[in-house]
């Protein structure tokens, strides 16, 4: 049996070999950073100019929900990139070693988050410029900050069951694209939903991404008294809400994207 | 001698196909057994259950003594695994690569760094070692993923088509790094679809087709079942190919093998010198024009082509479609 120190330097063997990637692939490093500042740049001045929120700018009613959007889209980069190592062999050489059966997929979400956490540092500099400010204490904005990335990581090992079973990373991408584009839109993400018609003011005030926004908003203080919020219960208790999600999806995905490792093979 | 694989009845259904119908072999420790048949015979199959890789439908597998089943991870710590394809990190550097695979092998990060100084050296890697994977040709990958399935110095190492898809020189040089690994000690199971490549490494050879192990032994053994010699001719133009085989059949000791593409002519004979003599006579009474003739020892081409009725390097489809003895060329390796 594999200890768990073991396993732990397996894992940061891993993580190791897939940052050297994001040091020598230009594209993701401009992915990872140019995008979001763009992002950031758009929302802010093509949005911001037409919706006014009551009682605060929008570029700090933009900034959480960005950040949300951002990372869980981040986070498909799990997914296509165990597609393309499943496509390359490497999944068949791991799989020859004897290493920790689960390292390869640790080590794969682990450096997903830290690219996540570059993203991050460079959307929030880049909000600092364009007007987003945090009116919390520094504990409060890290705990929103961790908020983000945890439920990014969770999304994270979604993703690589997905990336396992799909074996294409084009398919990967296209396929998370239609689940998470409407994902992160029907939510408070870029707009109040104050005027969503029912059903989608349902699905939105329900939705995990909103919960996520919501805490994010609320430990950066980005809200304001005159600023609505939603009566449904994980809009009016944000934080435990995304833990849920957070424990409930790894939970489920972590033993099944390890089963599906442990069974797939490239063909 | 003590084996150091051990196959037994292995059966692998995918679905309604039957990759593998009972495959019985075995590997004497410190020797190479080549694996050989066409595209889609099974032979990956075979090297992915031996490598834990996948779980077979029936049957039993050992490698140094340990249940490949039960015991995965300690049949993982005593073996190395070349894919089909390189299966090497082509953003890390050749280095990179190996220490990596040495680090997930659990030699410790000093020992990782020489072992993979010393195979880049070997496999003569030297000059790349701190460029990028993806810098290399074809041939250097294939040399840096072998190393890294050496790099813990597996006592049975797994190739699978070492040198398919390269240049008739890179394939010369694997071949003499292969050997190199043999003389060293280490057990190696190679599956290829070349006969020339087996011919030259292996010590003994298991041929399967369609899952089925149609025949096992020494090369000498298995040109032996063939028998006899070869009288081989070309002639000028494929329609000659008809007459030609009429005129020498009565030579033949079995069903003349014609290629079209390359207009020629294969029969097994006996007799030496005599019948190639006889046969120009009898060609001298018809109006082929022989571009060239000659006598020839049989060779794993001819073994393959005897047991299934098809050449070595047809994919399977095409040898179910065509098996007739008017068969492709089995000449690609030569």
């Amino acid at each position: 049996m594999t200890t768990l120190a073991e396993t732990v330097s397996d894992s940061v063997t891993i993580t190791r070999r897939n940052l050297i990637k994001v040091k020598r692939v230009p594209d993701l490093i401009v992915f990872a950073t140019l995008s979001p500042i763009m992002f950031v740049l758009l929302f802010r001045y093509v949005f911001g100019s037409a919706i006014p929120i009551e009682g605060i700018s929008y570029a700090e009613f933009l900034l959480p929900g960005i950040f949300a959007q951002t990372v869980v889209f981040g986070s498909t980069i799990t997914g296509a990139s165990l597609a393309d190592d499943l496509q390359k062999g490497l999944i068949d050489r791991f799989r020859s070693l004897p290493m920790a059966r689960s390292a390869v997929l640790v080590g794969r979400t682990v450096a997903d988050l830290g690219l996540n956490v570059l993203t991050i540092v460079v959307m929030a500099l880049t909000g600092l410029v364009v007007g987003w400010r945090i009116h919390s204490s520094v504990g409060e904005a890290l705990a929103g900050f961790l908020i983000l990335l945890l439920f990014a990581f969770a999304i994270s090992w979604v993703m690589a069951l997905v990336g396992l079973l799909v074996r294409t990373p084009e398919v990967v991408n296209n396929a998370s694209f239609i689940v998470i584009f409407p994902l992160t839109f029907i939510a408070n993400t870029f707009v109040p939903t104050d005027n969503f018609p029912t059903v989608l003011k349902t699905i939105a005030d329900w939705n995990p991404v909103s919960a996520v926004v919501q805490a994010a908003r609320e430990l950066f203080g980005n809200t304001a008294p005159s600023l609505e919020t939603s009566n449904a219960w994980p809009m009016q208790h944000p934080v435990p809400y995304v833990l849920a999600w957070v424990v409930v999806l790894l939970v489920v995905f972590v033993p099944l994207s390890v089963w599906a490792y442990l069974r797939t093979a490239s063909r | 001698m003590t084996n150091a694989v051990v196959v037994e009845g292995l059966v692998k259904r995918f679905g309604e196909n039957t990759a593998l119908g009972g495959v019985d072999l075995t590997v004497s420790e410190g020797t190479v057994l080549g694996l050989l048949g066409p595209n889609g015979a099974g032979k990956t199959t075979v090297v992915r259950i031996l490598s834990t890789l996948l779980r077979p439908d029936a049957g039993r597998a050992e490698v140094n003594g340990l249940d490949v089943l039960t015991q995965g991870d300690r049949v993982r710590a005593t073996i190395g695994l070349t894919g089909q394809y390189a299966a090497v990190d082509e953003y890390l550097t050749g280095q990179e690569n190996l220490e990596m695979v040495g680090r997930l092998y659990r030699l410790g990060g000093k020992e990782a760094r020489l072992r993979a100084g010393e195979l880049l050296e070997r496999f003569e890697l030297a000059d790349a070692a701190h460029r990028p994977a993806k810098t290399y040709s074809g041939g250097m990958r294939r040399r840096l993923d072998i190393a890294a399935s050496l790099i813990a110095r597996p006592r049975v190492l797994f190739l699978d088509e070492p040198t398919t898809g390269l240049d008739p020189r890179s394939r010369l040089g694997m071949w003499e790094f292969i050997a190199d690994l043999v003389s060293d000690g280490t057990t190696i199971l190679l599956t290829t679809q070349y006969l020339e490549e087996a011919d030259r490494l292996a010590d003994r050879m298991v041929v399967i087709d369609k899952g089925e192990v149609i025949a096992r032994g020494t090369a000498d053994e298995l040109k032996a079942q063939v028998g006899g010699e070869r009288l081989e001719l070309t002639v000028s133009s494929s329609a000659q190919l008809s007459a030609a085989a009429e005129a020498l059949r009565p030579l033949a000791q079995g069903e003349p093998h014609r290629d079209e593409q390359t207009r020629r002519l294969s029969l097994p004979v006996t007799g030496g010198t005599e019948t190639l003599a006889e046969g120009l006579r009898r060609l001298a009474g018809t109006d082929v024009r022989v571009l060239d003739i000659g006598l020839r020892r049989p060779d794993l081409d001819d073994v393959f082509l005897t047991l299934t009725g098809h050449a070595a390097e047809e994919s399977a489809a095409e040898a179910g479609a065509d098996a007739a003895p008017t068969a492709v060329s089995a000449g690609a390796s030569r």
